[in-house]
């Protein structure tokens, strides 16, 4: 598993407060773990703030699943 | 009760009557208070007079790019970001059938589009801190309606509908979203009106006299309080009995 990965998934844990095995690359954020809107948005701030990057509003929209997240720190830091 | 050491507040108007009161207020209670308006003078006396922990910051409200960069500034300037007051405001009386799209578009502009912009770019902090407030200062004619003041009456009305919105939107993260609904304030805002305008307004105020800034002041320090946590989407209306609601 790549570092970013081990990452995303570690914030996804500590926000969600969500169990790791649960937290699998084709977990949706909201329909499998369950994150509200809102918590949507603070994760896509942690990401921002872990990684040094900026999360566009459209690119955020579609960050749906862990894989999701994890695709777009790669290809964007 | 209602000390505010430690925290880091925005005021906007702060060159105006009811914004300065606001400012001093919040200082008093141990706040940083970054103040904002147009006329950097009246903003630099007004920080020379608190002292310590304070921070001008001028910005036109109705420029978007300034507004958007305005919360940012504060942290940089004060550390943190916590209490955010949206006091800035204007009129353009007119009665509705002669009155100006420009006059009806700027009033939305600062007094209810600057206000959501401004609570955009701030409820980054706000949300990381899970501790936030956000006042807005609306007006009793934003509940009662007035002739001649449909677009401000319109803008203060939109300031409630949005902060009730807003206030369920972010409450599980501890920040709460009020407003004050001010009666009747000396101020320049009112100066303006003619003496049997006075005349005939005081006679409607049961408390017998026009409201000082320090009056609304007071409400703005409860809200921004950790005793006000429970809170949230509410307007207190601060008007002598004008109007009891
Ligand atoms: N006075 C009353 O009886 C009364 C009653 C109900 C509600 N209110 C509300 O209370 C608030 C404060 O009013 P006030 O009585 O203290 O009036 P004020 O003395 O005229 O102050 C208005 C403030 O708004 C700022 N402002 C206006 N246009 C702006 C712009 N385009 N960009 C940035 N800042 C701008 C002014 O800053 P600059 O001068 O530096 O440009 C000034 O500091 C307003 O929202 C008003 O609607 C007042």
């Amino acid at each position: 598993m790549s570092d970013v990965a081990e990452r995303v998934k570690k914030i996804v844990v500590e926000h969600l407060g969500v169990e790791e095995s649960k937290v699998t690359e084709d977990a949706s954020f909201i329909d499998d773990l369950g994150a509200d809107s809102l918590d949507t948005v603070e994760l896509v701030m942690a990401f921002e703030e872990e990684f040094g990057c900026e999360i566009p509003d459209d690119a955020a929209e579609k960050i749906v699943t862990v894989k999701d997240a994890i695709n777009f720190i790669q290809e964007n830091t | 009760m209602f000390d505010l050491t430690g925290r880091v507040a925005l005021v906007t108007g702060a060159s105006g009557g009811i914004g300065g009161a606001i400012a001093r207020a919040l200082h008093q209670r141990g706040a940083k208070v970054a103040l904002s308006g147009t006329r950097r003078e009246a903003l630099d006396s007004l920080a020379a007079e608190m002292g310590e922990g304070t921070a001008v910051l001028p910005c036109a409200l109705d420029d978007a790019k300034a507004v958007a960069a305005l919360p940012g500034q504060v942290s940089e300037a004060l550390g943190g970001f916590d209490i955010l007051v949206n006091n800035a405001g204007l009129t353009r009386d007119n009665l509705a059938m002669r009155m100006k799209d420009e006059d009806w578009d700027q009033v939305m502009a600062v007094n209810l589009t600057a206000a959501f912009r401004l609570s955009r770019a701030a409820l980054k902090p706000l949300m990381k801190n899970r501790w936030g407030r956000i006042i807005g200062i609306t007006s009793i004619v934003g509940v009662t309606g007035n002739p001649g003041q449909t677009n401000y009456a319109a803008s203060k009305a939109g300031m409630i509908g949005f902060s009730k919105s807003l206030a369920g939107e972010v409450a599980t993260r501890g920040i709460t979203v009020n407003c004050v609904a001010p009666g009747f304030i000396e101020t320049a805002m009112t100066d303006v009106l003619n003496d049997e305008q006075k005349e005939r307004m005081l006679a409607s105020i049961p408390a017998g006299r026009l409201g000082s800034p320090q009056d609304v002041a007071a409400a703005c320090v409860y809200l921004a309080s950790d005793e006000a946590g429970y809170m949230t989407g509410q307007t207190l209306h601060v008007n002598g009995g004008m109007a009891m609601i």
